[in-house]
C-alpha cells in the first residue's frame, strides 16, 4: 500500500509511546491471607484447596489439604470449623461449606484409596510419640513425611483417642477414623497398642528415642462433688462414651439427666437417646447463649428430643431423684443459687463437667511444667524439658481435633529443626484479607448449600451418621461460592479491565504480570479485583 | 437479553473470566488471543472508560466477525488520543474524517463493500456523545433511515471531553460542564434538556438498539456479538465514565458505570425493530446519591450545602426510569 | 455516438460508462439531472455493481464518498452552490485524506439572496481546498472531462471537480458525442486505490498531524497538484488518441498567437467570447481567448506562454471577491508576473446575469482604448446601484470604518461612469 506521509500510520505503532512513564502509583500482585486459612487451628490452606476444588481437581484438592491435616475426613465431620466462622462470604449470604468440602474430599480420597508417599530420605532420627489421638496421629504423620522413623505408644486398645473414644459414632462412623488412621500407619509409622508410658524419661532411653511428642489428651472426667444416696447411679461421660466402643451397651434406664453444657455433654445427652432413654435432660448452670456446646449441636440434640434445664445446679442425688437448685445470672453473668429447689426423677447422672490430664508419666522431668493442670509449652510446643515437646488436650489451649491436628502439625515441624539442630521459623503472615479489601460485586449469588441430614426417627434410634456428606455436584458448586479472599483466582478481571492493555496473562495457573511499560497506574485492576489480590504502591520517583 | 446469566461458578458472568467454562462461553476479553483493536501506547487519560469501551466492543466485533472489520470514527477523544501522527494504537483498519459525518462515512465503507461483493467485511461507525447526539446527529440518522449496514456505536461519556468538558445533548442534568458550570442560583446543566438518543434510534425502526455499560462485560460483548449477526443500521450507546470530565477517580470507572446502571440513572436495554426486547434488570440497587457522590462534577449537590431538591429530581428521573424500563424484578435487593 | 441530449444527461451517461461503484446523491438545482439520470440507470440494471445512496444533505453526500474512496471503491457525486457550501468541511477532508472522488458541480450562484442561476462563485469558494478543478466549455467537454477526471484522480489520488455551468450546460439540449462504455474501458482502467481499508492490510488513515509534520503534510499536497499539471495534458494526449476528439487539458488558446488583446475566461461563456473574437478578428481586430480549464492546479506556465506576448489581458470571470474584486485575474496576474501588461478584471454573469455579445464587444472595444477600469462589473444597472447607495447614506448614520468603505464605492462607482 502507497500510503500518504503522516496521514496514514500503520498499525500498533503506539506501541513506541510507552505510556508506563505517566504513572504515580503502580498495582502490584499480592497475595493476602484469607480469614479461613487464618482461623484455621490445624493451619490448612482452605482456600488454595477449594480453588483446586472448584474445577474439580478433587485429588489436587485433597493433596493441598493433606499437607497440612492428615484426617480429612474426620475433621470434615467434627471440626466445629472456625474457618467458616471467619469466612467473607457470611457477610455476603452465608459462608462457604468448607467443611462439608473438606469432608467430601476425605471420603473421595478414601474411597479413590489415595494415599501419601514418603519422598524424604530417612534421617535416622527415631521420635516417640505418645498417644495416637488427633494430636499425636498428626505429629506422626508430618514426622514421618519429614524423614524420621516413628512410633506410637498408646495405652488403649485401638487408636484414635477421644476420636474413637469420645466423638460418638453417629457423628463420626469408625471406618471413617479407622482408613485415615490406617493411611498413616501405611506411610511406615510403628503404633503399639496397649502400651501405656508409665515414665517418659525411662521410655525414651529405653527405646533409644531422640526426642518425644506427648499427646496423652484430657481423659480423667471432672467430678462435682453431690452429695449421694448408695443407690444412686452417677457416672461420668467420658467413661459412658468410652464404653460405647466396648462390647456391652451400657444400661442407662428410662431417664437420664446429663450435667453439664459442653458438647461431652450433648454427646452424652444424645447417646443416652440412642441407648433408650425416652428422657435425655441436660442439666446446665447458666442459659442457652452462654452453653460452652456448639450451637449446631445444640440445636441436634433439641432435634433428637433431648430436653434443657437452664440454670440449674444439682444439690443431691439419692436412689430415682435430683435436688435441682435454680440459679440467676448476676450482672456479669455468672450464675448465683436462688435457694429454690426442684425435683427431678433420674435414673441415671451423667457428669460432663470437663476432664482433667493424667500427667503422671511426666513425674520427675526436670524442667517441666505445668500450670492449671495442663503442661507449659513454648511457642516451638517444646516442653520445658528439651526435646520433650507435646500438644493438643494437655497444653493450654481450646479442646478440638482441630487444634490437636495443628499442634502435631507444628511440634513435627519444630522437632524436626530441633533434631537438626536448628529452629524452625514460620514465614511472616500475610496482610488478612478483610471483607473491605473484596469488590463483591462479581461473585455469583449462591447461597450455601445444605447437607442432607438423616430424618429425626432414625437419629434416636440408631447410631447412624447423622450428618450425610455433600454429592460431588454439590461439593463443586460449594467450593466454588469461595470468594478465593486475598488470592488471585484468575478471573481475567485485571486482564480484561485494563484500559491500556498493560496486563498480561501468563496462562492457567500462572496468574498475571503487569506490564509496567504502558500501565499509566490509573487502579482499575485493584478496585476492580474481586479478591483483593492487587494493591496500589507508590511509585519511586 | 441474547444471553441467560451463568449460574453457580463463582463469578459467573460478572467477572471478565472464568476458567471453569468451557473455553467457547468466555469472554472475548478474556482471551489472550483477543484482538486488542486498541493497543497499548494510546494517549487516552488513567483510568478512560472510552478506551476500554472501545476495546471491548471493538474485539467483540472483530470476533464476530472473523476479524473482517472496518472501523469509521468521528473526531473526539477516542480519535486524538489513538491516532497522533507518528503513532495509531489500532489495530484494524480504521478510518478517521471528521466530527459530523462518521455515520455517513461508514454508510460509504458499507457501500463500497456491497459495490464488490465484500459483505463479509462488516463495518461500525463510532463517536463520542457530541459526535453522535449533537454534530452528527444527521448523518446517524440519515443512516439509521436508509438503513445502510452499518453498527454505529456512541461511546457516551456526557459531554464534549477532547475540547475540555463541554456541555452536549447527552449531559446529564445538574451536571457542571465548561459551558454549564457550577455557579449562578441554579448550578449545572438544566434540567428538561437534552436528548434520548437510544429512544430516537428505536423510532428509527432499525433492526436494533441497545445501551449498555463498561461495568457489564458480557452483556456489552454480547450486544456487539448479537449486532453483528444482523444486517441493517445497528445502534449500541455504551456508557463510558471519563475520569477527567466527571471528576471521578481514575480507578473508579467500571465502578461509576456500574453504578449508573444499579441506580437506573442508566437504563441498559435493547430493542428489535424499535420495540423494547429485554432490560437488564438492577442487581443491588443504590440510591443515585452512591453514584452522584462519587463525581467532581456533582460537587455542588453536596458542597457546601447538601442540595436535597436537586438530588430528588435525579433521583426522580432514576425512578422513572425504573418504572418505565421495568428496572426491577421480584429478587432484586432493595438496599437503603 | 452522437446524441441530441441534455447536458445533465449526457454527463450522467458518462459517468455511467465509468463504473462508479457508489454515487451519492442529493438534490439541488441544477445539478439535480444528474443524479436522478444515474439513478435510473442504477435502478433499471443498466448500470450494474454499483451503489445508489439517496444521501440526508450535501455533508453526507461528500462524506459516504470518503468512506466509499477510502473502502477502494469508486465514488462519485455531484452539487452546486449551497450544496457545495453545506459540504464544504468533507470537501477539504476529501482532499487531505488524498481520496479519488469525482463531483460534477454545476455552477451556481451562492445566497443570500438565494439565488439558483449560473455563476462561479460556488466553486470558486473551494479553489483552495485541495481538489483539482476542470471547467468545462462545451457539454461534449463535460462529459469528457467525467471520463479524464476518474483518470487523473485516481492515478494522483486526488479528487477532482469537474465544473460546468448551471443550466447554461447542464439544461442545455446539445448534441454530444457520447462516449461509448468499449472507449470508455479502453481509456479508463478499473481502479487501484493508493491506500484502501482492508482488513488484510489494516492501516489507520486519518491521523491527527502536529506542528512537526502539517507544512510537510500541506507541501506534498501542493506537489501533487504539481504534477497534476503534468498529467492532466497527457490524460488529454490519451484521450484524443481513444475518442479521437480533443477534450480536457491545461488551456485552451483561440486565436491568441498575434493577438493583442486577450480574454481569459474558464465555463460556457467561452462559446460567446470565442464568437465575439471571431466577428472582431473578421474585422481585422487582433484577439484572441485563452480558455482555462484546469483552475487548480493554475497552469501558471500555459497561461504565461498564451499571454505573454499580447498588449492586454482581459479577465472575464463569473465570480467576485468581494472586497477586492477578481479571482480568475489574481491568479493570471501571477502568471504574468514580471510581465507589463494591461490587465483588466470583468466581472460578469453574477447570478445568471446573461453576458451578451453585444456587451463582450462593446467591452473588447473599451479595452483597445484603455477605456477600462482595473475591476469592471459588465452590465450592471448603475443608476440602480447609485439610487441605493445614496439612500442608504442618508438614511443610515454609520460609523467612520462604514462611511469610508461607502466613500471608497463611491468613489469607483463615479470613476467608471
Ligand atoms: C465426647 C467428646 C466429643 C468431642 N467432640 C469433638 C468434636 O466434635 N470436635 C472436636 O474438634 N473435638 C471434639 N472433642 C475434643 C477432641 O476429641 C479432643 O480435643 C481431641 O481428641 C484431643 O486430642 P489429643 O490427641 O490431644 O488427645 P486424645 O484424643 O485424648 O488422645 C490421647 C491418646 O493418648 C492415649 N494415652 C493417654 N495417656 C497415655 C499414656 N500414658 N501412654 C500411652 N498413651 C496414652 C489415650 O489412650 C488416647 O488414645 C470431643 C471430646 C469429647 C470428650
Ligand atoms: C465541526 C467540528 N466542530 C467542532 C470540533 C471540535 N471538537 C473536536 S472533538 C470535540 C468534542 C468531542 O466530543 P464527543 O463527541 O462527546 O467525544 P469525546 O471527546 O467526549 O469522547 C469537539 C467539539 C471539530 N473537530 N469539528
Ligand atoms: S478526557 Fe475523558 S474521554 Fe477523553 S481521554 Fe480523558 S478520560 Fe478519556
Ligand atoms: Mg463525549
Amino acid at each position: 500500500m502507497d500510503k500518504p506521509f503522516a496521514i496514514t500510520l500503520d498499525v500498533g505503532s503506539s506501541l513506541a509511546n510507552k505510556t508506563g512513564s505517566w504513572r504515580v502509583e503502580r498495582p502490584v500482585y499480592v497475595d493476602r491471607l484469607p480469614p479461613c486459612n487464618n482461623a484455621c487451628p490445624a493451619g490448612e490452606n482452605v482456600q488454595q484447596w477449594l480453588y483446586a476444588a472448584e474445577d474439580g481437581s478433587y485429588e489436587t484438592a485433597w493433596r493441598t489439604l493433606m499437607a497440612d491435616n492428615p484426617l480429612p475426613a474426620v475433621m470434615g465431620r467434627v471440626c466445629y470449623h472456625p474457618c467458616q466462622t471467619a469466612c467473607n462470604r457470611a457477610q455476603l449470604d452465608e459462608a462457604v461449606g468448607i467443611n462439608a468440602v473438606e469432608r467430601f474430599l476425605g471420603d473421595a480420597a478414601i474411597a479413590a484409596g489415595w494415599t501419601v508417599p514418603v519422598t524424604a530420605p530417612m534421617t535416622g532420627k527415631h521420635v516417640l510419640v505418645v498417644g495416637s489421638g488427633p494430636s499425636g496421629l498428626s505429629a506422626a504423620y508430618h514426622l514421618r513425611l519429614r524423614g524420621h522413623e516413628v512410633t506410637i505408644y498408646e495405652a488403649g486398645p485401638k487408636p484414635g483417642g477421644m476420636m474413637r473414644f469420645g466423638i460418638p459414632s453417629y457423628r463420626l462412623p469408625r471406618e471413617v477414623l479407622d482408613a485415615e488412621i490406617t493411611r498413616i500407619l501405611d506411610m511406615g509409622v510403628k503404633l503399639e497398642l496397649n502400651h501405656r508410658v508409665a515414665d517418659i524419661r525411662a521410655q525414651m532411653s529405653d527405646g533409644g528415642f531422640d526426642a518425644a511428642f506427648l499427646a496423652v489428651g484430657a481423659h480423667i472426667g471432672k467430678r462435682a462433688y453431690i452429695p449421694a444416696g448408695e443407690s444412686a447411679k452417677i457416672l461420668d461421660a467420658v467413661s459412658l462414651l468410652a464404653s460405647m466402643e466396648g462390647e456391652e451397651r451400657p444400661l442407662l434406664g428410662r431417664r437420664v439427666v446429663v450435667y453439664g453444657g459442653g458438647n461431652t455433654a450433648m454427646d452424652a445427652a444424645r447417646t443416652a437417646r440412642r441407648l433408650g432413654a425416652e428422657e435425655a435432660i441436660v442439666v446446665y448452670r447458666r442459659t442457652r447463649e452462654r452453653m460452652p456446646a456448639h450451637d449446631i449441636e445444640v440445636e441436634e440434640a433439641l432435634q433428637e428430643g433431648v430436653l434443657m434445664r437452664w440454670l440449674s445446679t444439682i444439690r443431691e442425688a439419692d436412689g430415682g431423684r435430683l435436688t435441682l437448685e435454680k440459679m440467676e445470672l448476676d450482672e456479669t453473668g455468672f450464675p448465683q443459687p436462688t435457694g429454690e429447689l426442684e425435683e427431678l426423677e433420674a435414673d441415671a447422672l451423667v457428669l460432663a463437667l470437663g476432664q482433667d490430664v493424667d500427667l503422671s508419666l511426666l513425674e520427675g522431668v526436670p524442667g517441666l511444667q505445668v500450670d492449671d493442670g495442663v503442661v507449659v509449652v513454648d511457642s516451638h510446643m517444646m516442653t520445658g524439658h528439651p526435646g520433650i515437646f507435646a500438644g493438643g488436650d494437655m497444653v493450654p489451649a481450646e479442646r478440638t481435633v482441630t487444634v490437636g491436628v495443628g499442634h502435631g502439625k507444628k511440634a513435627a515441624r519444630n522437632i524436626d529443626a530441633w533434631l537438626r539442630g536448628s529452629s524452625y521459623t514460620p514465614g511472616d503472615k500475610h496482610e488478612l484479607a478483610t471483607f473491605d479489601k473484596l469488590n463483591t460485586w462479581y461473585y455469583a449469588d449462591a447461597p450455601h448449600a445444605v447437607r442432607p441430614r438423616l430424618e429425626t426417627a432414625r437419629r434416636t434410634s440408631t447410631f447412624d451418621e447423622v450428618v450425610g456428606g455433600l454429592d460431588e455436584g454439590t461439593a463443586a458448586y460449594e467450593a466454588r461460592r469461595c470468594l478465593s479472599c486475598g488470592n488471585c483466582f484468575e478471573c481475567d478481571n485485571c486482564y480484561g479491565v485494563c484500559p491500556d492493555n498493560a496486563v498480561i496473562k501468563l496462562g492457567p495457573g500462572k496468574r498475571f504480570e503487569i506490564d509496567y511499560d504502558y500501565c499509566k497506574g490509573c487502579g482499575i485492576c485493584v478496585q476492580e479485583c474481586p479478591s483483593g489480590s492487587i494493591t496500589m504502591v507508590p511509585e519511586q520517583i | 437479553m441474547t444471553t441467560s446469566p451463568i449460574k453457580f461458578y463463582q463469578v459467573g458472568s460478572f467477572a471478565v473470566g472464568n476458567r471453569l467454562l468451557d473455553p467457547q462461553h468466555r469472554s472475548v476479553q478474556s482471551d489472550t488471543g483477543r484482538s486488542n483493536s486498541i493497543n497499548s501506547g494510546h494517549r487516552a487519560c488513567q483510568g478512560c472508560g472510552e478506551a476500554l469501551g472501545a476495546r471491548y466492543a471493538l474485539d467483540a466485533a472483530m470476533r464476530a466477525t472473523d476479524g473482517k472489520l472496518v472501523a469509521v470514527n468521528a473526531t473526539g477523544c477516542l480519535e486524538v488520543f489513538s491516532t497522533p501522527y507518528p503513532e495509531t494504537s489500532w489495530q484494524i483498519p480504521w478510518l478517521h474524517s471528521l466530527f459530523g459525518n462518521a455515520p455517513a462515512v461508514a454508510t460509504g465503507v458499507a457501500a463500497a463493500l456491497r459495490a464488490k461483493g465484500r459483505e463479509d467485511i462488516r463495518v461500525v461507525g463510532q463517536g463520542g456523545d457530541g459526535g453522535t447526539v449533537d454534530i452528527g446527529f444527521g448523518t446517524l440518522s440519515g443512516m439509521f433511515e436508509r438503513n445502510d449496514d452499518v453498527l454505529y456505536i456512541c461511546y457516551d461519556n456526557e459531554a464534549y471531553m477532547n475540547t475540555g468538558i463541554q456541555r452536549s445533548g447527552a449531559t446529564p442534568p445538574a451536571a457542571r460542564t465548561m459551558t454549564t458550570q457550577a455557579v449562578g442560583p441554579n448550578p449545572g446543566n438544566t434540567f428538561g434538556q437534552g436528548k434520548n438518543l437510544p429512544l430516537i434510534a428505536m423510532a428509527h425502526e432499525i433492526p436494533y438498539v441497545a445501551t449498555a455499560t463498561v461495568a457489564e462485560l458480557r452483556d456489552l460483548e454480547a450486544k456487539v456479538e448479537h449486532a453483528m449477526s444482523l444486517r441493517g443500521a445497528r445502534y449500541l450507546h455504551v456508557l463510558v465514565p471519563c475520569p477527567l470530565g466527571w471528576g471521578s477517580a481514575s480507578g473508579d470507572t467500571i465502578k461509576v458505570a456500574r453504578l449508573a446502571k444499579e441506580s437506573g440513572i442508566f437504563p441498559v436495554f435493547e430493542a428489535h425493530d424499535g420495540e423494547v426486547s429485554s432490560v437488564s434488570k438492577i442487581r443491588r440497587r443504590v440510591p443515585v446519591e452512591d453514584y452522584l457522590s462519587l463525581q467532581a462534577r456533582y460537587a455542588h449537590l453536596f458542597n457546601p450545602t447538601r442540595q436535597d431538591e436537586v438530588i430528588a429530581r435525579i433521583q426522580a428521573g432514576a425512578d422513572r426510569n425504573i418504572a418505565r424500563f421495568g428496572l426491577l424484578d421480584e429478587q432484586t435487593e432493595v438496599a437503603r | 455516438m452522437l446524441r441530441q441530449i441534455e447536458g445533465s444527461a449526457a454527463v450522467a451517461a458518462t459517468v455511467a460508462c465509468c463504473r462508479p461503484e457508489v454515487i451519492c446523491a442529493y438534490p439541488i438545482s441544477p445539478q439535480t439531472h444528474i443524479v436522478e439520470g444515474l439513478s435510473r440507470l442504477v435502478k433499471s440494471g443498466e448500470l450494474t455493481g454499483c451503489e445508489y445512496i439517496n444521501v440526508e444533505s450535501e455533508f453526507a453526500a461528500m462524506s459516504v464518498a470518503i468512506g466509499a474512496s477510502a473502502a477502494g471503491a469508486r465514488a462519485y457525486t455531484a452539487t452546486a452552490s449551497q450544496g457545495l457550501l453545506f459540504m464544504v468541511e468533507a470537501v477539504y477532508n476529501a482532499a487531505g485524506l488524498g481520496l479519488p472522488i469525482v463531483m460534477t458541480v454545476a455552477n451556481r450562484a451562492i445566497g443570500a439572496p438565494i439565488n439558483i442561476w449560473n455563476d462561479h462563485s460556488d466553486t470558486m469558494s473551494q479553489r483552495d481546498s485541495g481538489w483539482i478543478q476542470l471547467y468545462a466549455e462545451t457539454n461534449q467537454e463535460a462529459a469528457d472531462l467525467h471520463v479524464q477526471a476518474f483518470r487523473i484522480a485516481e492515478e494522483l489520488s486526488l479528487p477532482v471537480m469537474v465544473c460546468m455551468d448551471g443550466f447554461i450546460l447542464t439544461h442545455a439540449y446539445e448534441q454530444v458525442d457520447l462516449p461509448t462504455q468499449e472507449q470508455v474501458d479502453t481509456f479508463l482502467p478499473p481502479m487501484v486505490p493508493r491506500q484502501v481499508l482492508d482488513p488484510d492490510e489494516p492501516v489507520s488513515i486519518g491521523a491527527m498531524v502536529g506542528p512537526e509534520a502539517f507544512a510537510e503534510v500541506r507541501y506534498l499536497a501542493h506537489a501533487k497538484q504539481m504534477q497534476a499539471l503534468e498529467l492532466i495534458p497527457k490524460v488529454a494526449q490519451d484521450f484524443t488518441r481513444v475518442f479521437g476528439r480533443d477534450s480536457g487539458g491545461l488551456v485552451h488558446p483561440y486565436r491568441c498567437e498575434d493577438a493583442e488583446t486577450i480574454v481569459v475566461a474558464l465555463g460556457s461563456v467561452l462559446g460567446t467570447i470565442k464568437d465575439v473574437v471571431d466577428e472582431q478578428r473578421a474585422q481585422g481586430l487582433r484577439v484572441g481567448v485563452l480558455g482555462i480549464t484546469s483552475f487548480r492546479p493554475f497552469p501558471l506556465e500555459a497561461v504565461r506562454a498564451a499571454l505573454s506576448r499580447a498588449a492586454r489581458v482581459v479577465v472575464v470571470e463569473k465570480a467576485l471577491a468581494v472586497g477586492i474584486g477578481g479571482i480568475v485575474a489574481a491568479n493570471v496576474r501571477m502568471a504574468l508576473a514580471g510581465i507589463q501588461i494591461h490587465g483588466y478584471t470583468v466581472i460578469a454573469g453574477l447570478g445568471g446575469r446573461p453576458i451578451t455579445k453585444a456587451s463582450l464587444h462593446e467591452l473588447l472595444t473599451r479595452a483597445r482604448a484603455d477605456d477600462l477600469d482595473e475591476l469592471t462589473f459588465l452590465d450592471l444597472d448603475w443608476e440602480l446601484v447609485e439610487r441605493e447607495l445614496r439612500r442608504t447614506r442618508e438614511q443610515r448614520r454609520s460609523g467612520p470604518a462604514a462611511e469610508n468603505i461607502l466613500r471608497d464605492v463611491g468613489i469607483i462607482a463615479a470613476r467608471v461612469k
